[in-house]
């Protein structure tokens, strides 16, 4: 068929059209989404960039009506969020190589798998009240610790997923080809098939890093809030995402003003962790 | 015939005392029978070849030999296959042990995400605790006999995967002779190699057959004639034929075997 007869043909013609439309279409959902984050982008810089200084960094939070910072809060977060991970990491990727590796199509596997799933979609306030009840109402006080396990739990079911997935993605062969040196699984898994894809497994560790470290709900709950520097887990803790919360929603100007720089914080370090988490996968898969 | 046979070391395909004897054996990927009642004697230092059609169970075969199927429930073998005078197919057989004793090369070269002195030395360190510098003597021994030293002892800490596709799988016979076993499985080791590199590892065959059983899964019935003493032709499952390499492409005693290596079967 030449080029002539092509342009007439009319299944030609249909299909160019068909073609075009769903092109538009999934233009102007991409154009929608990407219109609301901008905007929120720029509400988000505009409002809060009058909040960064370095009283931001080096401040407590103040009582209504004074100035300060969010020092305590930055800190308590990134202690609350750090335990977390800490707990998380080697849970979900010790289940992930379970799933992958030993259990794969076993009940008891199919059954994790279904319960991590669940956890993964599970409303996060849930989780809070599921630790408030199970650590903080038993203790009787809130506590860093309790905000930890409470993030722990959000983060596990991320990191097993991804783990699960990257280790799928080894292909049969280099698992074989392990098997018949005579290694015994252990070694397989942790020589081989996991240093494959370990750039894939780090990637997941911070993209569960970066889900928690915006989440409130939880927190609410657990870590609380505490006006002053502290750094005993054991106790309440100040946190951003509480901070934002309480201080959003208060009459006071300062406290509002603060507000919007800790969201204006979170969001770049955010971004930053999702640049990292790319940066380290197209490395190690290379 | 359609090609010119150049056949190996004819003397050497008669008396060679048994490396490994099949009685019997049947194989099972579930309710499909893979294998039937394959019986045959693979002699020891000699190369043995299977060939046959796409789906014969020349593979199945092979990676019953050292148990490589026990990895995927639903898989079984019944029957004897006896290793040094011991049925491996025994439950109790240790698998690990197995595996050290009989090598496995795949069709596709699979390096270990690691160095190239690190592909080699993780077989070793499975069995035996050696000194840094013993090490090093392994490590160059392995590469020597899979004819690679000259190309990688500038580069044993890049990457295993930085080689070439016929120096990876060079690299890959290099790990399973480092492990020093008695058995060498080749699964189709060239099919995914250029006609140079399919070259070299023909002639590394020919040489290593001097320390090592080996077995070998083919498609390229020339590569067979060239490197192996001794040919199974198989076809749906059942061992037609088996007799030395010299004896099965010039006087075929089956007519199956017959059309097969002439290229008349459809």
């Amino acid at each position: 068929m030449s080029a002539k007869d092509l342009a007439s043909n009319p299944i030609y013609k249909r299909r160019l059209w068909v073609n075009r439309i769903n092109m538009a279409m999934s233009f102007v959902t991409m154009a929608i989404g990407m219109a609301f984050l901008t905007w929120i982008l720029i509400t988000l810089f505009g409002k809060g960039f009058a909040a960064f200084g370095t009283a931001l960094f080096t401040q407590m939070t103040p009582p209504p009506g004074a100035a300060g910072g969010l020092a305590n809060a930055i800190f308590g977060s990134m202690m609350i969020v750090g335990a977390a991970i800490f707990i998380a990491t080697p849970i979900g990727i010790m289940t992930g190589i379970y799933l992958a590796e030993v259990g794969q199509n076993s009940t008891v596997a199919k059954l994790t798998r279904f319960i991590n799933d669940i956890l993964l979609s599970a409303p996060s306030i849930v989780i809070g009240l599921f630790v408030y009840a199970v650590i903080v109402a038993q203790v009787k006080h809130y506590s860093g610790w309790a905000g930890a396990v409470a993030l722990a739990i959000i983060a596990v079911p991320v990191v097993v997923r991804t783990t699960e997935t990257m280790l799928l993605l080894v292909p049969n062969s280099m698992r074989e080809a392990a098997v018949a040196l005579g290694a015994p699984q252990w070694r397989v898994v942790t020589m081989v098939t996991l240093r494959a894809v370990k750039g894939g497994v780090v990637t997941g560790v911070l993209l569960a890093l970066a889900r928690i470290s915006g989440e409130t709900a939880p927190l609410l709950f657990t870590a609380l809030n505490n006006q002053f520097w502290s750094a005993d887990m054991s106790g309440p803790m100040a946190n951003l995402p509480v901070v934002i919360f309480q201080f959003a929603m208060s009459p006071y100007e300062e406290w509002q003003q603060l507000a919007w720089g800790g969201a204006l914080l979170i969001t770049l370090a955010v971004l930053v962790l999702n640049i990292l988490a790319r940066v380290v996968f197209r490395q190690k898969t290379n | 015939m359609a090609f010119q046979v150049s056949l190996g070391d004819d003397a050497a395909a008669v008396d060679s005392p048994t490396k490994i004897e099949l009685k019997h054996v049947n194989f099972f990927y579930g309710g499909f029978q893979g294998l039937r009642d394959i019986s045959l004697t693979i002699p020891e230092k000699q190369v043995t070849a299977f060939i046959g059609p796409s789906g014969c169970g020349k593979s199945t075969l092979l990676r019953t030999l050292n148990r490589m199927y026990s990895l995927y429930p639903g898989q079984r073998a019944e029957g004897e296959i006896l290793f040094n005078g011991k049925n491996i197919l025994d439950a109790k057989q240790d698998l690990n042990a197995l595996r050290g004793a009989i090598g496995m090369v795949f069709q596709k070269p699979t390096p270990f995400p690691m160095s190239i002195y690190d592909n080699i030395a993780f077989g070793v360190k499975l069995y035996e605790n050696l000194s840094k510098s013993d090490m090093d003597d392994r490590v160059e021994w392995a590469l020597n006999k899979a004819a690679l030293w000259n190309e990688a002892k500038d580069k044993l800490t890049q990457s295993g995967l930085s080689l070439s596709g016929g120096q990876q799988q060079r690299l890959c016979i290099a790990r399973g002779i480092a492990v020093k076993p008695e058995v060498l499985l080749l699964d189709e080791p060239t099919s995914a190699l250029d006609p140079i590199s399919t070259a070299r590892i023909e002639e590394l065959v020919s040489e290593l057959r001097n320390d090592y059983t080996i077995v070998m899964v083919t498609h390229n019935m020339q590569q067979a004639a060239r490197v192996s003493q001794h040919t199974a032709y198989m076809y749906l499952g059942e061992l037609i034929e088996f007799t030395p390499t010299a004896q099965i492409f010039v006087k075929p005693k089956d007519r199956r075997t017959e059309d097969y290596i002439t290229g008349r079967f459809g």
